[in-house]
């Protein structure tokens, strides 16, 4: 392929860190108006490229080609300039600065350089409703005020807002819900269809199917191969990545379903109505609902995270009083939180001193660590969910998205806990390490803990759940028992049907 | 097994980080002033370096805890004064020694605890926090003392700041020993492995079960022990109470503790480092004043020192 008519061309790339080659010879090629998918497993040297691209890291050998171009220094500002945009997988948002400032930031449109709140408030309206958000999402809400499927589209906004010729979506979906992915879907389809090209990032294989003209696969930091996506399929991208097949269903209903160990009556607070649920030993229950349902407030609710103005929780059929996170860890409850960057990981520190934050009570005497029993928790971990560092000492901001989320699970499989609350645990985790997530869930169900099961993406609740408990604007809506799965059913139930009521709680 | 071996073996790899520089940096200075002035590595300078560093020294430690949390604690100088002219007056009034000393750590612990209180129940930023404690601290000395140096002090006091224990001066062992504790610490204890998890990232230490209000208590109570134990060492070596002592040393501090490695974001720094930072200011503060260098061309250098040393620390970061 030659590096005129591409709009891309990357050719024989290479990049190393400390310890890690995570590109070797990588040749990337797009073309005007193609949708290409990048897959591969965590740490497969997919962000990177991307990072090569848009300037974030700088390439230790190779050329780039840009409309022909070559560029022979990419930084973030030419990449920029060339009409190269990215929502990555890790947002890069401003936190104490509103939506219209995230989207325009840098970009603000201005009068003899004052800026004009109404405009940017217009314009920043515009482009919400460009993906139909713009009666979800105000312009002048704090971006911290949102949730992390809220900001991923203000992401989204923002790259839409650059008019950009090459757009890059590193893991959008990881977060969104059906809704709000299919909303993604029609709003990249539409850019294609405008003739710019698209780079797509997806561990959820089925969506590359839906969206990209080809799929580049990468393991290891090499290029294994490169598909037609109508000449291909699921199972042969798998083999591809990972190198074996993958279980289909990984229900396991030899599990010994017991007592009640967590009970919740009646739970409300700022965002929950009277929510209701219970999980018993040995079972896995799943709870669904729509970004914004409070299924996030609600976990967040029973580990003592977030206040709860009136309700009760029983654990193991005692009610317990919750005050703080710490209080719930010792009654034998854990949590994975959605938010692996804000609320799971200190990222600045080491995989080691990460994964035993929540044992180092458990480890050692008078308050000395036992530095062998530290190692040896965090070595088994990191084999048990083959996390890739180069060693135990690696700093986690240094690791690739999907294995700082196994981090995040490591942690809390090192506490032992009697409830697991698992909210999007498998948040950019490759489709190998999935399955090995669940297989970990299986057998903590086994061991006889049991298991909230949190996410946005139904096949994998409805794979391994025994029940989905189903909320909607705060509200625990309904039921499932797994014999009775279905798509359908699940959805309506997440998504109001009988409006006038709801609409009318909605406003107050 | 062979994952094993990797894991480990890569553990162990060198690196060069920022206490080395810190100590390339020390090294180049002697040897510089070790060919520049003859008296430079004379028994006297050495032992009169060794003093000069211990209170420093100790305040610096102090400070890279606070700095490991992202947290600061402007009070130091502040609260030194206040237990120098405390601790001198009682013992001038008549109270036995042991029990001022007594009284003086309890009150500086005290004034850290408050901090820590302010910091985190108040939600007061520790910038403005432990400025308001400064002030407050300060203005009770200048009270307490009508603005006068105290004198009266037993020669008993004066002497230990002059003694040796085996050879070194008892003012460092003291830094040596609040070193090596304040070391293990961080190292080896629970409460350590929080202080920087703590640094990091709060939310994710609360949501680990982290008792984030103990440790930030702990952490700045910490901290005030650690001034009142430098103001004792200051009334030593000072031999009387002086009102205005310790003004800058909060600056010294800090720049100590950063020098040494500690990053004013948090989750960066340990004792050690602290140390030998204190080390880099003590050398160039005496090496100036052996080469009768214009004193107010000291803090110039110190703060060109502080500047390049964090710059290149940081270009090297960026690079990796
Ligand atoms: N800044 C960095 N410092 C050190 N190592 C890094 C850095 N960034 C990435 N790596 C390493 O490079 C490799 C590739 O990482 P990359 O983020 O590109 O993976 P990825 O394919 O995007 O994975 P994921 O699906 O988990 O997001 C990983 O082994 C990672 O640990
Ligand atoms: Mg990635």
């Amino acid at each position: 392929m030659s590096t005129t008519e591409n709009a891309i061309a990357m050719v024989g790339i290479n990049k190393s860190f400390p310890g890690v080659q995570a590109l070797k010879d990588v040749d990337f090629y797009l073309k005007p108006g193609e949708a290409k998918a990048l897959v591969g497993e965590n740490g497969a040297g997919k962000s990177t490229l991307i990072k090569i691209l848009t300037g974030a890291y700088s390439q230790d050998s190779g050329e780039i080609f840009v409309f022909g171009k070559k560029i022979e220094k990419m930084t973030p500002i030419i990449s920029e300039q060339l009409g190269i945009s990215a929502v990555y997988q890790n947002l890069v948002l401003a936190n104490h600065l509103t939506v219209a400032e995230n989207i325009l930031l840098g970009n603000e449109p201005s009068k003899w350089g004052f800026v004009s709140k109404k405009t940017m408030f217009k314009e920043a309206e515009k482009v919400l409703d460009k993906i139909g958000y713009a009666d979800v999402i105000s312009p002048d809400q704090k971006l911290s005020e949102l949730t992390a499927a809220q900001q991923g589209m203000v992401a989204i906004a923002r790259a839409l807002s650059r008019n950009a010729r090459i757009m890059i979506f590193d893991e959008p979906t990881a977060v969104l819900a059906v809704r709000e992915v299919k909303e993604l879907f029609r709003v990249i389809k539409q850019l294609k269809e405008n003739g710019i090209s698209i780079i797509y990032i997806s561990h959820r294989l089925e969506e590359i199917f839906e969206l990209c003209d080809t799929a580049l696969v990468l393991k290891d930091g090499k290029v294994v191969g490169e598909r037609e996506v109508s000449e291909t399929n699921i199972d042969e991208l798998i083999s591809m990545m990972v190198g074996r097949e993958i279980k289909k269903d990984l229900y396991n209903p030899n599990k010994n379903i017991g007592k009640e160990v967590l009970r919740i009556e009646n739970l409300s607070n700022f965002k929950l109505k009277n929510c209701s649920l219970t999980v018993r030993e040995g079972e896995i229950v799943g709870l669904y609902g729509l970004v914004g349902s409070g299924r996030t407030e609600l976990s967040r609710a029973i580990f003592g995270a977030d206040p709860i103005d009136s309700g009760k929780i029983f654990v193991e059929g005692k009610e317990v009083k919750i005050k703080s996170p710490s209080g719930a860890i010792k009654l034998g409850l854990g949590l994975i939180p959605e938010d692996r960057r804000q609320h799971g990981l200190a990222l600045k520190l080491n995989v080691k001193h990460n994964i035993n934050l929540p044992v180092y009570e458990k480890i050692g005497k008078m308050g000395f660590i036992s530095l062998s029993k530290e190692i040896e928790n965090a070595r088994n971990f990191v084999k048990i969910l083959s996390i890739k560092t180069p060693s135990l000492k690696q700093i986690v901001s240094n690791l690739s998205g999907g294995n700082q989320q196994k981090v995040v699970v490591a942690k809390w499989l090192a506490s032992k806990s009697k409830v697991f609350i698992m909210d999007e645990p498998t948040n950019g985790i490759d489709v190998g390490a999935k399955e090995e997530i669940y297989e970990l869930m299986n057998n903590l169900a086994m061991e006889g803990a049991g298991v909230l099961f949190i996410s946005s993406y139904m096949p994998e609740l409805m794979s391994i759940c025994d029940r989905i408990v189903v909320m909607r604007e705060g509200k625990v809506v309904g039921e499932i028992p797994h014999e009775e799965f279905s798509e359908e059913k699940i959805l309506s139930m997440a998504i109001k049907n009988n409006t006038s009521e709801e609409v009318r709680d909605k406003n107050e | 097994m062979n994952e094993d071996s990797k894991l480990l073996k890569n553990e162990k790899r060198f690196t060069w980080n920022t206490q080395m520089i810190v100590l390339a940096v020390v090294v180049v200075l002697w040897i510089f002033l070790g060919i520049r002035s003859e008296y430079f590595f004379t028994t006297s300078n050495i032992k009169n370096i060794m003093r000069q560093m211990a209170i420093q020294g100790v305040l610096s430690v102090g400070m890279v805890v606070v700095i490991i949390t992202a947290g600061i604690d402007l009070s130091v100088g502040a609260v030194v004064a206040l237990v120098n002219i405390l601790m001198s007056k009682m013992v001038v009034g008549g109270t036995p020694i042991w029990l001022s000393i007594l009284t003086c750590l309890l009150l500086a612990s005290a004034l850290g605890f408050i901090n820590g209180i302010v910091v985190f129940d108040l939600r007061v930023p520790a910038f403005i926090a432990t400025l308001g404690m400064m002030s407050i601290a300060r203005g009770a000395t200048l009270l307490i003392s009508k603005g006068n140096n105290i004198f009266g002090l037993p020669r008993s006091i004066a002497n230990f700041a002059s003694s040796d224990f085996l050879g070194i001066p008892s003012l460092f062992w003291f830094l040596i020993i609040v070193t090596v504790i304040i070391e293990l610490m961080l190292r080896l204890t629970r409460f350590g492995r929080y202080v920087y998890a703590l640094g990091s990232n709060v939310e994710a230490a609360r949501l680990s079960g982290v008792n984030i209000r103990l440790v930030t208590y702990g952490v700045y109570t910490l901290a005030g022990f650690l001034w009142g134990v430098g103001g004792i060492l200051e009334t030593s070596r000072l031999w009387m109470g002086v009102p205005t002592t310790g003004t800058g040393y909060e600056l010294d501090a800090i720049a100590a503790a950063v020098l040494g490695g500690a990053s004013l974001f948090g989750a960066e720094g340990n004792a050690i480092g602290a140390f030998f930072g204190a080390l880099v200011m003590i050398t160039i503060y005496n090496g100036a004043v052996l080469l009768n260098i214009n004193p107010f061309w000291q803090r110039i250098i110190v703060g060109i020192i502080l500047i390049a040393t964090v710059a290149v620390d940081q270009i090297r970061k960026r690079r990796s």
